[in-house]
């Protein structure tokens, strides 16, 4: 049975989706970065993505040099706030930290990071300008975390950058899939904001790239390009009843929970099928919109879910019920969805196998699918010599993202198969400074 | 920017500078120091090869603070001077724009002739002659028994100047009760710049087991030498007295003792600094300590539009004055901030047991947050000092800034306290409680 009231304003809303790593005050800054030890050759820069220095970094904040501290985070991530609140830092650099070996708490990193990078935004300390114009023009496809820093890269390199973008607003995932107690929309929408205006980054937004001409017309005009386009909409799970109205994906659901807030009317019985951190997200995004009861169904045991198990917990913690070894075989209801039909499952020597006559239903007012994401490939197609490997994702050389074509670039979700915003943003920068040594300047 | 300088006419890309110690023994570690950063390095200091102990180091671990201050009982370099000279000459090959600064400490009129040589042919850009050593060396008539002894070190300086042709710094004990002597002794000699402070004569601490004092050698200890981040505020006492002096005042001077962050860096050179040097912070973190103080200082100078060090160099020195020039008609109280206050009543206890009896706590169950008595409140900052949360107690301006009076005027004057009970004492008539009041909680 979940715990939270159904939220009727921003207010509420943003009580009910508390912001699980809030900003540090000056003092617990201090203590905390006076805790780290500066270790060589540290075990919580070897875990990062993009190898942020972190005792460097840590060290400036303890030292009141904030805006220094800054500048280390964004030299190596240019999405060094958002990361700092939405990595997974337990199983990346805090889950390394050494303190980990003494059973004391680890350094909170990302916290510590969010304290000088939010320093810089808030004030606006400029911190970086565009490099002389090399006379290069690159297109930038999408505007993900992976483009957002390919383009910052590229721009102090003295590239001129043009960033086409479907939706209205850029950024992506971050703003539009990542769970809203990890980040608010203004924040992200604010670091982005303090880049654009320093890079005078060129978004073109509500403009897909959907055709062979814009293709053509993009290699013509540009030098490279780079394609950032994540992965697509929820996959389809070929479920019979799937087409029902109150059947939605779990990214479009989130995206509808980030733009919409408590004005998004969730049912009170929600079933969430899936068992990786998006289901989780999911789940736990839906009993704190005030569902009353949330079941996250999950066709193998507990311990074969590929959600991080803090995400569980926290899913757990909101009130959500799970649901180990059931398969859904089917949506059932007249029009409408009224429940799920799942079939209990038992692994036999690694196998899922169906226990005869377990059938059993769960009743319901909405369908979350949170089982993958459809690739894009029927837009990479349109991309001559593009190779995609047999999970759809762009192949690429990775010293410096360059594809099988040589004028395209990728980095992110669309080269990863989905992983996390700051693998993104460091494929992104590899890939801009393998365009800039591709193009010699 | 450029942080370049050019020290007494030593060259080096950035005033980072390791002392002569264990981080430069070798050159191994000073050209993974200039790999990492630094821009010069002053050579553990060569002479006629010593034998050290085992069991070298003690520290000052102030709660969790590891080596607060550090503490050692090692003497010059062990090894060899011609291999010294032979690294001295390679680390030159690859780093020929880094500054090498011999460190030397040798007795005889004789031997200060040859080493000089020995180490110019080598190719090393400047000299530092090592008169600071307390431990060990002292007991040999060298290092700080030179140091002390502001004639002697007058004479050697001599006999080195007469010999180097290469710039020379002398570096000073503290272990003595008035810096400039030895300072004007080595500026009268002929020195080209100073460089301060050596260790300080300490003993860190006493083994209760075998009751000798640390680092224990077999039962037995030595007093040893106090350097880290305790003794930065005694060095950069003595580097300003130095750099004020008005006979000493224009000769370079090299800071030492305590620097690890690049507030220390900028603090030396706003009191007159021209490089700065250190050891402990390099052996506690290793040669990549330096990118902190690089990061730091560059971001201080661009939000301070300075192009380099020399902009700002000795900037704090004429608001370094004598107590009776202070004005007396300043006057600052305490204020907390409620807001942030935490209740822990530390500021209540320090300024009823410590200070002047100027905070209360407002009768009621439960209220913990302090209230200053404005009247009571002298304005000495302990409060403010001891208050765990930032920002919560600040020290407040009060006068209106447009008195001003100082000691050595009311001297002038006739108008300062002559008497024992003189009318004019500071504290005529300042409220202290009565004498009784301290027992009022027994009933
Ligand atoms: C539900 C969910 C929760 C997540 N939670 C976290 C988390 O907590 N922490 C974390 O680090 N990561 C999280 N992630 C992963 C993270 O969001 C992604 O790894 C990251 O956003 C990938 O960045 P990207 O730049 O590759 O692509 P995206 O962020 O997907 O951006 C791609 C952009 O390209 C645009 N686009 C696509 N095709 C075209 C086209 N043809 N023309 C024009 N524009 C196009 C899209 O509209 C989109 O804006 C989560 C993901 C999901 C789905
Ligand atoms: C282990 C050790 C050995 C030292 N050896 C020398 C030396 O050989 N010659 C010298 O001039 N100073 C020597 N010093 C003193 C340092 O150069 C420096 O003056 C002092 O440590 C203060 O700087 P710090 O606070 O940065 O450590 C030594 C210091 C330490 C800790
Ligand atoms: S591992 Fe932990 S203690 Fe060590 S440098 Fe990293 S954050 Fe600091
Ligand atoms: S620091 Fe190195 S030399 Fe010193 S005691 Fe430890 S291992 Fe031995
Ligand atoms: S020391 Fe600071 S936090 Fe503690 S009671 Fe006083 S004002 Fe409050």
């Amino acid at each position: 049975m979940s715990e939270y009231k159904k939220p009727t304003s921003t207010t509420e809303f943003e009580k009910n989706f508390k912001i699980k790593k809030p900003l540090m005050n000056q003092t617990e800054a201090f203590y905390e970065s006076s805790r780290c030890l500066y270790c060589y050759d540290a075990p919580c820069v070897q875990a990062c993505p993009t190898g942020i220095d972190i005792p460097l970094f840590i060290k400036q904040i303890n030292t009141q040099n904030l805006t220094g501290s800054a500048r280390t985070i964004f030299e190596s991530n240019w999405l060094g706030n958002a990361c700092g609140k939405i990595c997974p830092t337990g199983v990346l650099c805090e889950g390394a930290c050494v303190y980990n070996h003494q059973d004391v708490p680890p350094i909170q990193i990302g916290r510590l990071q969010n304290f000088a990078t939010t320093h810089v935004i808030k004030n606006d300390i400029k911190l970086f300008k565009p490099g002389a114009d090399n006379g290069k023009k690159i297109a930038i496809i999408g505007s993900g975390p992976a483009s957002i820093a390919c383009a910052c890269e590229l721009r102090v390199m003295g590239f001129a950058v043009d960033i086409y973008e479907a939706k209205a607003k850029p950024s992506g995932l971050t703003v539009y899939g990542i769970a809203a107690y990890k980040i608010t929309n203004d924040e992200v929408v604010d670091e982005v904001a303090y880049l654009e205006k320093q890079m005078q980054l060129n978004f073109i937004l509500n403009t897909p790239i959907t055709t062979k001409e814009q293709l053509d017309k993009i290699e013509n005009d540009y030098d490279a390009v780079f394609l950032g386009v994540g992965i697509g909409p929820t996959a389809s799970l070929n479920l019979e009843g799937e087409e029902k109205d109150n059947v939605v994906g779990a990214v479009e659901f989130i995206e509808e929970v980030r733009m919409k807030q408590h004005t998004l009317a969730v049912p009170p019985k929600v079933v969430v099928i899936g068992g990786g951190n998006t289901a989780m997200d999911a789940a736990s995004q839906a009993a704190r919109l005030g569902a009353d009861e949330v079941t996250l169904a999950y066709r193998r045991s507990k311990d074969r879910m590929g959600a991080y198990g803090f995400e569980y917990d926290l899913a757990i913690s909101a009130g959500v019920d799970s649901l180990f070894e059931a398969q859904p075989v089917a949506i059932v209801g007249n029009g409408k969805a009224t429940g799920v039909k799942f079939i209990k499952t038992k692994s036999v020597d690694g196998k899922l196998e169906y226990i005869d006559g377990s059938e059993f239903t769960v009743d319901c007012d909405l369908v979350i699918k949170a089982t993958g994401q459809a690739k894009m490939a029927s837009f990479l197609n349109l991309i001559d010599g593009l190779e995609l490997d047999s999970r759809k994702r762009i192949v690429v050389n990775k010293e410096n993202y360059q594809t099988k074509n040589p004028k395209y670039f990728a980095g992110g979700d669309a080269v990863n198969g989905g992983a996390e915003v700051v693998n993104a943003a460091y494929e992104g920068k590899v890939a801009a400074n393998g365009i800039a040594v591709f193009l010699k300047v | 920017m450029d942080l370049s300088i050019d020290f007494a006419g030593i060259k080096s890309p950035n005033p980072f500078w390791l002392a002569s110690a264990p981080p430069t023994n070798s050159g191994y570690q000073v050209m993974k120091a200039f790999d990492a950063g630094w821009g010069g390095a002053v050579w553990k200091t060569l002479g006629v090869p010593v034998i050290n102990v085992s069991s070298r180091y003690g520290s000052i671990n102030y709660r969790n603070t590891r080596m607060a201050g550090f503490n050692n009982i090692e003497l010059i370099t062990d090894r060899p001077l011609a291999d010294n000279l032979r690294e001295i000459e390679e680390v030159k090959k690859y780093f020929p724009n880094h500054a090498v600064i011999a460190s030397l400490m040798v007795e005889t009129k004789e031997e200060w002739i040859q080493i000089i040589k020995d180490v110019e042919n080598a190719g090393a850009d400047g000299i530092e002659l090592n008169f600071g050593c307390p431990h060990g060396m002292c007991e040999r008539g060298m290092g700080s028994a030179v140091g002390q002894e502001p004639a002697v070190l007058k004479t050697i300086v001599e006999w080195v100047m007469e010999a180097a042709n290469i710039p020379v710094i002398t570096k000073l004990t503290p272990n003595i009760s008035h810096i400039v002597d030895p300072g004007l002794a080595a500026v009268q000699g002929g020195t080209d710049a100073l460089s301060l402070i050596n260790t300080i004569k300490s003993i860190v601490g006493i083994d209760l087991e075998t009751y000798a004092p640390y680092p224990v050698v077999d039962g037995k200890g030595t007093n040893g030498g106090y350097c880290g981040p305790a003794v930065k505020p005694i060095a950069m006492e003595m580097i300003k007295e130095l750099a004020q002096h008005p006979e000493i005042k224009n000769t370079p001077i090299s800071g030492i003792g305590g620097v690890e962050t690049w507030r220390d860096v900028v603090e030396f050179i706003l009191l007159g600094a021209g490089s700065v040097q250190v050891c402990t912070a390099a052996m506690h973190y290793g040669f990549g300590i330096v990118r902190e103080m690089e990061a730091g200082l560059k971001q201080f100078m661009r939000e301070k539009g300075y192009e380099t060090i020399y902009d700002f160099k000795g900037k704090a020195l004429p608001n370094i004055t004598e107590w009776k020039h202070l004005n007396l008609k300043h006057k600052v109280v305490a204020e907390i901030d409620e807001t942030k206050c935490v209740g822990c009543d530390l500021c209540y206890i320090a300024c009823d047991d410590g200070a002047h009896q100027a905070i209360r706590i407002p009768e009621g169950i439960g209220n913990r947050i302090p209230e200053i008595i404005d009247e009571n409140c002298v304005g000495c900052n302990l409060c403010s000092l001891v208050c765990p949360v930032e920002e919560c107690i600040t020290m407040v301006k009060r006068d209106d800034g447009t008195q001003h009076v100082t000691w050595n005027e009311k001297t002038i004057a006739g108008e300062v306290p002559t008497s024992f009970d003189d009318d004019r004492a500071g504290g005529k008539g300042h409220f202290v409680p009565t004498v009784q009041d301290a027992l009022k909680h027994r009933k």
